[in-house]
Protein backbone atom coordinates (compact mmCIF):
# COMPACT_ATOMS: atom_id res chain seq x y z
CA UNK A 1 0.00 0.00 0.00
CA UNK A 2 1.52 3.25 -1.07
CA UNK A 3 1.65 6.02 1.41
CA UNK A 4 0.25 8.80 -0.68
CA UNK A 5 0.21 11.70 1.66
CA UNK A 6 -2.42 14.31 1.26
CA UNK A 7 -1.01 17.61 0.17
CA UNK A 8 -1.31 20.41 2.66
CA UNK A 9 -3.97 22.91 1.72
CA UNK A 10 -2.89 25.31 -1.00
CA UNK A 11 0.62 23.92 -0.96
CA UNK A 12 0.71 23.55 -4.72
CA UNK A 13 3.16 26.28 -5.42
CA UNK A 14 2.25 26.58 -9.06
CA UNK A 15 -1.29 27.47 -8.11
CA UNK A 16 -1.22 28.90 -4.65
CA UNK A 17 -0.48 32.49 -5.59
CA UNK A 18 -3.49 32.44 -7.83
CA UNK A 19 -5.78 30.94 -5.21
CA UNK A 20 -8.97 32.93 -4.97
CA UNK A 21 -12.05 32.30 -2.92
CA UNK A 22 -14.18 34.04 -5.45
CA UNK A 23 -13.26 32.70 -8.85
CA UNK A 24 -16.05 34.53 -10.56
CA UNK A 25 -14.94 38.11 -10.60
CA UNK A 26 -12.30 40.47 -9.46
CA UNK A 27 -14.78 43.23 -8.72
CA UNK A 28 -14.57 45.07 -5.46
CA UNK A 29 -18.33 44.90 -4.91
CA UNK A 30 -18.12 42.94 -1.65
CA UNK A 31 -15.52 45.32 -0.26
CA UNK A 32 -17.62 48.35 -1.14
CA UNK A 33 -20.65 46.63 0.41
CA UNK A 34 -18.70 45.92 3.59
CA UNK A 35 -17.62 49.56 3.83
CA UNK A 36 -21.12 50.78 3.03
CA UNK A 37 -22.56 48.74 5.94
CA UNK A 38 -20.27 50.60 8.34
CA UNK A 39 -20.65 54.08 6.86
CA UNK A 40 -24.42 53.86 6.51
CA UNK A 41 -24.62 52.40 10.02
CA UNK A 42 -22.93 55.43 11.56
CA UNK A 43 -25.16 57.87 9.66
CA UNK A 44 -28.28 55.81 10.45
CA UNK A 45 -27.65 56.12 14.18
CA UNK A 46 -28.05 59.89 13.92
CA UNK A 47 -31.01 59.70 11.52
CA UNK A 48 -32.94 56.97 13.37
CA UNK A 49 -32.30 58.22 16.90
CA UNK A 50 -33.38 61.71 15.81
CA UNK A 51 -36.46 60.24 14.12
CA UNK A 52 -37.48 58.26 17.20
CA UNK A 53 -36.80 61.15 19.54
CA UNK A 54 -38.86 63.69 17.60
CA UNK A 55 -41.75 61.31 16.88
CA UNK A 56 -42.00 59.40 20.17
CA UNK A 57 -40.39 61.49 22.93
CA UNK A 58 -41.19 65.13 22.22
CA UNK A 59 -44.58 66.68 23.01
CA UNK A 60 -47.37 64.13 23.22
CA UNK A 61 -45.23 61.34 21.74
CA UNK A 62 -46.88 58.72 19.59
CA UNK A 63 -50.27 60.03 20.60
CA UNK A 64 -49.70 63.23 18.63
CA UNK A 65 -49.07 61.41 15.36
CA UNK A 66 -51.78 61.90 12.77
CA UNK A 67 -52.02 63.26 9.23
CA UNK A 68 -51.43 66.83 10.38
CA UNK A 69 -48.27 65.82 12.24
CA UNK A 70 -46.73 64.26 9.12
CA UNK A 71 -47.90 67.15 6.95
CA UNK A 72 -46.31 69.63 9.33
CA UNK A 73 -42.97 67.81 9.19
CA UNK A 74 -42.88 67.42 5.41
CA UNK A 75 -43.76 71.07 4.88
CA UNK A 76 -40.13 71.59 5.88
CA UNK A 77 -37.43 70.53 3.35
CA UNK A 78 -35.21 69.67 6.32
CA UNK A 79 -37.43 66.74 7.31
CA UNK A 80 -38.00 65.77 3.68
CA UNK A 81 -34.24 65.34 3.17
CA UNK A 82 -33.86 63.69 6.58
CA UNK A 83 -36.55 61.12 5.83
CA UNK A 84 -35.31 60.59 2.28
CA UNK A 85 -31.77 59.87 3.47
CA UNK A 86 -33.10 57.57 6.19
CA UNK A 87 -35.32 55.71 3.70
CA UNK A 88 -32.54 55.06 1.21
CA UNK A 89 -29.76 54.28 3.66
CA UNK A 90 -31.87 52.03 5.89
CA UNK A 91 -33.32 50.08 2.96
CA UNK A 92 -29.98 49.62 1.20
CA UNK A 93 -28.27 48.70 4.49
CA UNK A 94 -31.06 46.30 5.44
CA UNK A 95 -31.22 44.77 1.96
CA UNK A 96 -27.49 44.18 1.87
CA UNK A 97 -27.66 42.65 5.35
CA UNK A 98 -30.48 40.29 4.37
CA UNK A 99 -28.59 39.44 1.16
CA UNK A 100 -25.67 38.29 3.33
CA UNK A 101 -28.00 36.22 5.48
CA UNK A 102 -29.59 34.57 2.42
CA UNK A 103 -26.12 33.77 1.06
CA UNK A 104 -25.25 32.18 4.41
CA UNK A 105 -28.27 29.96 4.87
CA UNK A 106 -29.84 29.20 1.48
CA UNK A 107 -27.57 26.51 0.12
CA UNK A 108 -29.31 25.57 -3.11
CA UNK A 109 -28.58 27.90 -6.02
CA UNK A 110 -32.23 28.06 -7.02
CA UNK A 111 -33.46 28.91 -3.53
CA UNK A 112 -30.82 31.58 -3.15
CA UNK A 113 -31.66 33.19 -6.47
CA UNK A 114 -35.39 33.10 -5.75
CA UNK A 115 -35.05 34.64 -2.29
CA UNK A 116 -32.74 37.37 -3.53
CA UNK A 117 -35.06 38.17 -6.43
CA UNK A 118 -37.97 38.61 -4.03
CA UNK A 119 -35.75 40.74 -1.77
CA UNK A 120 -34.63 43.06 -4.58
CA UNK A 121 -38.17 43.47 -5.91
CA UNK A 122 -39.49 44.33 -2.44
CA UNK A 123 -36.67 46.83 -1.85
CA UNK A 124 -37.18 48.54 -5.21
CA UNK A 125 -40.93 48.85 -4.73
CA UNK A 126 -40.56 50.29 -1.23
CA UNK A 127 -37.77 52.74 -2.13
CA UNK A 128 -39.69 54.06 -5.15
CA UNK A 129 -42.96 54.25 -3.22
CA UNK A 130 -41.40 55.98 -0.22
CA UNK A 131 -39.54 58.50 -2.38
CA UNK A 132 -42.67 59.35 -4.36
CA UNK A 133 -44.68 59.79 -1.18
CA UNK A 134 -42.15 62.22 0.31
CA UNK A 135 -42.03 64.38 -2.83
CA UNK A 136 -45.58 64.24 -4.19
CA UNK A 137 -47.19 64.71 -0.81
CA UNK A 138 -49.97 67.33 -0.56
CA UNK A 139 -50.41 68.59 3.02
CA UNK A 140 -53.81 70.10 2.22
CA UNK A 141 -55.54 67.57 -0.09
CA UNK A 142 -58.72 68.92 -1.68
CA UNK A 143 -61.87 67.57 -0.09
CA UNK A 144 -60.18 66.39 3.10
CA UNK A 145 -61.61 67.64 6.36
CA UNK A 146 -60.01 65.92 9.35
CA UNK A 147 -56.57 66.23 10.94
CA UNK A 148 -55.30 68.87 8.53
CA UNK A 149 -52.28 70.94 9.60
CA UNK A 150 -53.13 74.42 10.87
CA UNK A 151 -51.61 76.19 7.84
CA UNK A 152 -54.18 74.75 5.39
CA UNK A 153 -56.88 77.20 4.18
CA UNK A 154 -60.12 76.63 6.07
CA UNK A 155 -62.62 74.99 3.67
CA UNK B 1 -21.31 34.60 19.24
CA UNK B 2 -24.58 35.47 20.93
CA UNK B 3 -24.08 39.14 20.13
CA UNK B 4 -23.78 38.09 16.48
CA UNK B 5 -27.03 36.08 16.67
CA UNK B 6 -28.68 39.07 18.32
CA UNK B 7 -27.35 41.43 15.67
CA UNK B 8 -28.69 39.20 12.87
CA UNK B 9 -32.13 38.70 14.35
CA UNK B 10 -32.61 42.37 15.22
CA UNK B 11 -31.40 43.34 11.72
CA UNK B 12 -34.00 41.15 10.01
CA UNK B 13 -36.81 42.18 12.37
CA UNK B 14 -36.08 45.88 11.84
CA UNK B 15 -35.91 45.37 8.08
CA UNK B 16 -39.33 43.69 7.96
CA UNK B 17 -40.82 46.41 10.14
CA UNK B 18 -39.29 49.04 7.87
CA UNK B 19 -41.06 47.58 4.82
CA UNK B 20 -44.40 47.73 6.65
CA UNK B 21 -43.66 51.17 8.10
CA UNK B 22 -43.09 52.70 4.64
CA UNK B 23 -46.39 51.16 3.50
CA UNK B 24 -48.40 52.55 6.43
CA UNK B 25 -46.81 55.99 6.06
CA UNK B 26 -47.69 55.93 2.34
CA UNK B 27 -51.34 56.16 3.36
CA UNK B 28 -50.81 59.92 3.81
CA UNK B 29 -50.95 59.93 0.02
CA UNK B 30 -54.35 58.20 0.05
CA UNK B 31 -56.25 60.40 2.48
CA UNK B 32 -55.94 61.92 5.96
CA UNK B 33 -58.74 59.59 7.11
CA UNK B 34 -56.93 56.45 5.90
CA UNK B 35 -53.64 57.46 7.52
CA UNK B 36 -55.10 58.55 10.82
CA UNK B 37 -57.23 55.39 11.05
CA UNK B 38 -54.31 53.01 10.51
CA UNK B 39 -51.85 54.97 12.66
CA UNK B 40 -54.50 54.86 15.39
CA UNK B 41 -53.82 51.13 15.62
CA UNK B 42 -50.26 51.93 16.72
CA UNK B 43 -51.57 53.75 19.77
CA UNK B 44 -53.18 50.94 21.74
CA UNK B 45 -51.20 49.46 24.65
CA UNK B 46 -50.48 46.12 22.94
CA UNK B 47 -48.88 47.90 20.00
CA UNK B 48 -47.19 50.26 22.46
CA UNK B 49 -45.38 47.26 23.96
CA UNK B 50 -44.51 46.08 20.45
CA UNK B 51 -43.02 49.49 19.68
CA UNK B 52 -40.99 49.31 22.88
CA UNK B 53 -39.63 45.92 21.75
CA UNK B 54 -38.82 47.30 18.32
CA UNK B 55 -36.97 50.28 19.77
CA UNK B 56 -35.09 47.91 22.08
CA UNK B 57 -34.06 45.90 19.01
CA UNK B 58 -32.96 48.98 17.06
CA UNK B 59 -30.97 50.41 19.98
CA UNK B 60 -29.18 47.08 20.51
CA UNK B 61 -28.44 46.74 16.79
CA UNK B 62 -27.18 50.33 16.63
CA UNK B 63 -24.80 50.13 19.60
CA UNK B 64 -23.62 46.64 18.72
CA UNK B 65 -23.07 47.94 15.16
CA UNK B 66 -20.73 50.56 16.62
CA UNK B 67 -18.99 47.77 18.50
CA UNK B 68 -18.51 45.80 15.24
CA UNK B 69 -17.07 48.92 13.64
CA UNK B 70 -14.72 49.42 16.60
CA UNK B 71 -13.56 45.79 16.37
CA UNK B 72 -12.89 46.22 12.64
CA UNK B 73 -11.15 49.58 12.68
CA UNK B 74 -9.69 50.13 16.14
CA UNK B 75 -6.34 48.45 16.75
CA UNK B 76 -7.30 47.24 20.20
CA UNK B 77 -10.91 46.50 19.21
CA UNK B 78 -10.56 42.70 18.91
CA UNK B 79 -8.75 42.53 22.24
CA UNK B 80 -11.47 44.43 24.06
CA UNK B 81 -14.44 42.99 22.17
CA UNK B 82 -15.87 41.44 25.33
CA UNK B 83 -15.59 44.62 27.36
CA UNK B 84 -17.11 46.48 24.41
CA UNK B 85 -20.10 44.13 24.58
CA UNK B 86 -20.64 45.10 28.22
CA UNK B 87 -20.41 48.71 27.10
CA UNK B 88 -23.09 48.03 24.48
CA UNK B 89 -25.38 46.46 27.07
CA UNK B 90 -24.79 49.33 29.51
CA UNK B 91 -25.49 51.98 26.88
CA UNK B 92 -28.54 50.01 25.80
CA UNK B 93 -29.92 50.06 29.36
CA UNK B 94 -29.09 53.74 29.83
CA UNK B 95 -30.98 54.56 26.61
CA UNK B 96 -33.90 52.21 27.14
CA UNK B 97 -34.84 53.13 30.70
CA UNK B 98 -35.75 56.79 30.01
CA UNK B 99 -37.28 55.80 26.70
CA UNK B 100 -39.51 53.16 28.27
CA UNK B 101 -40.64 55.47 31.07
CA UNK B 102 -41.58 58.21 28.61
CA UNK B 103 -43.12 56.06 25.87
CA UNK B 104 -45.10 53.73 28.12
CA UNK B 105 -46.39 56.69 30.14
CA UNK B 106 -47.67 58.28 26.95
CA UNK B 107 -49.17 55.04 25.64
CA UNK B 108 -50.89 53.97 28.85
CA UNK B 109 -52.03 57.33 30.20
CA UNK B 110 -53.61 58.35 26.92
CA UNK B 111 -55.34 55.00 26.63
CA UNK B 112 -56.74 54.71 30.13
CA UNK B 113 -56.89 58.43 30.83
CA UNK B 114 -58.99 58.91 27.74
CA UNK B 115 -58.74 61.78 25.34
C1 LIG C 1 -29.05 52.34 13.76
C2 LIG C 1 -27.91 52.26 13.11
C3 LIG C 1 -27.33 50.96 12.56
C4 LIG C 1 -26.04 50.57 12.72
C5 LIG C 1 -24.92 51.31 13.47
C6 LIG C 1 -25.89 49.31 12.03
C7 LIG C 1 -24.68 48.62 11.92
C8 LIG C 1 -24.54 47.40 11.29
C9 LIG C 1 -23.28 46.72 11.10
C10 LIG C 1 -21.91 47.24 11.50
C11 LIG C 1 -23.54 45.53 10.50
C12 LIG C 1 -22.55 44.44 10.14
C13 LIG C 1 -22.30 44.40 8.67
C14 LIG C 1 -21.28 43.37 8.28
O1 LIG C 1 -20.96 42.48 9.09
O2 LIG C 1 -20.77 43.47 7.14
C15 LIG C 1 -24.98 45.45 10.31
C16 LIG C 1 -25.65 44.38 9.74
C17 LIG C 1 -27.00 44.36 9.48
N1 LIG C 1 -27.90 45.39 9.66
FE1 LIG C 1 -27.48 47.15 10.56
N2 LIG C 1 -27.09 48.94 11.48
C18 LIG C 1 -28.01 49.94 11.76
C19 LIG C 1 -29.33 49.98 11.37
C20 LIG C 1 -29.98 48.96 10.66
C21 LIG C 1 -31.34 49.03 10.17
C22 LIG C 1 -32.29 50.24 10.31
C23 LIG C 1 -31.60 47.82 9.57
C24 LIG C 1 -32.88 47.35 8.87
C25 LIG C 1 -33.46 48.03 7.94
C26 LIG C 1 -30.42 47.00 9.68
C27 LIG C 1 -30.29 45.71 9.21
C28 LIG C 1 -29.14 44.97 9.22
C29 LIG C 1 -29.04 43.60 8.77
C30 LIG C 1 -30.18 42.73 8.21
C31 LIG C 1 -27.69 43.22 8.92
C32 LIG C 1 -27.05 41.86 8.58
C33 LIG C 1 -26.75 41.07 9.80
C34 LIG C 1 -25.81 39.92 9.51
O3 LIG C 1 -25.29 39.80 8.40
O4 LIG C 1 -25.60 39.14 10.44
N3 LIG C 1 -29.45 47.72 10.35
N4 LIG C 1 -25.56 46.61 10.80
Amino acid sequence: MSTDSIAAPRSNSAQSPKYKRNKGSNSSFEMVAWLFMRLSGVILIVLIFGHLFVNLMVGDGIHAIDFGFVAGKWADPFWQIWDLAMLWLALLHGTNGVRTIINDYAERDGTRMALKTILYIATTVIIVLGTLVIFTFDPCPPGAVIDLPSFCPVP
Amino acid sequence: MWSWVGHRITGVVIFIFLLVHVLDTSLVRVSPEAYTAVIGAYKNPIMGLGEAGLVAAIVFHAFNGLRIIAIDFWKKGPKYQRQLLWGVLALWAVTMIPFLIRHLTIVFSNFFGGH
